[in-house]
């Protein structure tokens, strides 16, 4: 069945390394539209946040703001911040998220991903920006549509072999 | 006996408190860098860090172009060829025409006794790939501080002005467009010579406006306008922009001139930075001008008293 009932092998920090580099190359790809299409970062840490929240934290989470800020050529804290206000987030809910099934997980998470988005348009507002229009509330639901799949993905090299004889 | 708990248990500070310290952290920053530019040193660093992943996010792009570029036919290429014969030939006309209108100018200016203009210095650069932030309007391109890239230089595509360099990293530098409506441009309409000022247009992204032009300025459609240079910063005569509409309200005391960009501000692979480097006369000292009441002409006659006062005492 689904990865609920079966007992995971621990994170390795290779996985989780080797997803926020694939997380960053993801959002550096020159898209069309960037309002449109979901922050892979941010779906990486929601996701190390609620499964290994004590490998992955705030700290984590705004050292890799900071470089996507830097990577960005945006004021240096806008990601940093947002990213924190996710992971903490993120820890406050794992123990109430996993609890749900995929469907309520993803809702759970386009509520975290709009809160981040939120504190990253307060700074650009208070930074005397303009508004860039209401696809920037998009995005955050894009990225919780993809949550099933991350998960999938990123629990892949946690799952134990199915042919494995049972002691 | 002591009651502390055993290490198992032991998970640092609460998640509240690292957020209110980190958060603290991140805004403490943002002011520093929103106000002082005190961490561009730092922001040089991150942005080193980040560039091997920038490159290679620009690798799937430049694969599909060379894939593309294999299964060309040839019939392409003869008509490709063509075009290009085509519009050699009109760049040939063209060419001549300039040699002479540019010894005929050299000639008027000797004679009104202006300094020559020299031709501009240019280096070519990829262009990287767009900003991600959907706030800000910038692009970034492979030069750097090392490759002698300055902050201001002009960019520009092979038919206009695409921005200006705001932020030079080591390997990568950052192009503020023209779309941006923070990004000014001093233009000048080609048909009558009149002088304005282009911004990025607000609320209307990928196009232009001419802000504070009075109700009754003679501009219309499709009239195409050039940089004046009289900012320094552009030379003189690159073009900027073609207007698309001309609204003026009986209301309002300034007319809302639409204009959209002639480079390919969004599109294109390679551009030119111009290393402009105009002998300008130094600007003149803030207390010789009188415009500006208060503390400045304040502090500036306290400085007039005091050092009438030295010359009293010698």
């Amino acid at each position: 069945m689904s990865s609920r009932s079966q007992i995971l092998m621990p994170a390795r920090t290779s996985t989780v390394i080797g997803s926020f580099v694939l997380a960053l190359f993801l959002n550096f790809l020159p898209w069309p539209d960037m309002r449109l299409v979901p922050d892979f970062v941010a779906l990486v840490i929601a996701f190390w946040c609620v499964r290994q929240p004590r490998l992955v934290g705030l700290g984590i989470a705004w050292m890799v703001g900071l470089l996507t800020d830097a990577g960005n050529g945006v004021l240096l804290g806008q990601h940093a911040l947002a990213y924190s206000v996710l992971a903490f987030l993120s820890v406050w809910f794992s123990r109430r998220i996993l609890w749900f099934g995929p469907m309520l997980q993803s809702l759970h998470i386009a509520l975290i991903l709009l809160a981040a988005e939120a504190a990253v348009l307060v700074v650009r507002l208070a930074a005397g920006d303009a508004f860039p229009g209401w696809p920037i509330f998009v995005r955050p639901l894009f990225g919780a549509l993809l949550w099933p799949a991350v998960t999938w993905l990123l629990l892949l090299r946690q799952r134990r072999p199915t042919n494995e004889p049972a002691i | 006996m002591d009651h502390t708990p055993p290490p198992f248990f032991k998970r640092g500070p609460a998640p509240l408190v690292r957020l209110f310290f980190f958060a603290s952290l991140s805004l403490a920053l943002l002011v520093v860098d929103a106000r002082f530019r005190y961490v561009d040193g730092l922001r040089s660093w991150l942005a080193l860090a980040a560039y091997p992943l920038q490159r290679a996010a620009t690798w799937p792009i430049d694969l599909a172009m060379g894939v593309g570029g294999y299964f060309s036919t040839q019939a392409n290429l003869v008509e490709e060829n063509r075009q290009l014969r085509e519009r050699a030939l009109n760049n040939a006309q063209d060419a001549q025409r300039f040699q002479a209108a540019q010894a005929e100018a050299n000639e008027l200016r000797r004679s009104i006794g202006a300094s020559e203009k020299l031709p501009v210095p240019a280096s070519t650069a990829e262009v990287l790939y767009l900003g991600r932030d959907p706030y800000a309007h910038k692009l970034f391109i492979d030069r750097g501080s090392v490759q002698g890239v300055r902050a201001g230089s002009p960019v520009v595509d092979d038919v206009g002005v695409i921005g200006q360099v705001t932020r030079v990293h080591p390997l990568v530098s950052e192009v503020n467009l023209l779309t941006n409506p923070d990004q000014a441009v001093p233009v000048q309409v080609v048909r009558n010579g009149l002088r304005a000022v282009a911004f990025g247009a607000r609320g209307l992204p990928g196009m232009l406006e001419l802000r504070y032009m009075g109700a009754n300025a003679e501009i219309q459609n499709g009239d195409r306008l050039v940089t004046s240079g009289i900012d320094g910063t552009y030379p003189a005569g690159l073009a900027v922009a073609t207007v698309v509409k001309v609204e003026t309200d009986a209301e309002q005391a300034f007319a809302r001139v639409l204009c959209r960009p002639t480079a390919g501000v969004d599109r294109g692979h390679y551009v030119l930075i111009l290393n402009n480097d105009a002998q300008l006369p130094p600007r003149p000292d803030d207390a010789q001008t009188k415009d500006r009441r208060g503390e400045k002409t304040r502090r500036s006659k306290a400085k007039d008293k005091s050092a009438d006062k030295a010359a009293d005492e010698q």
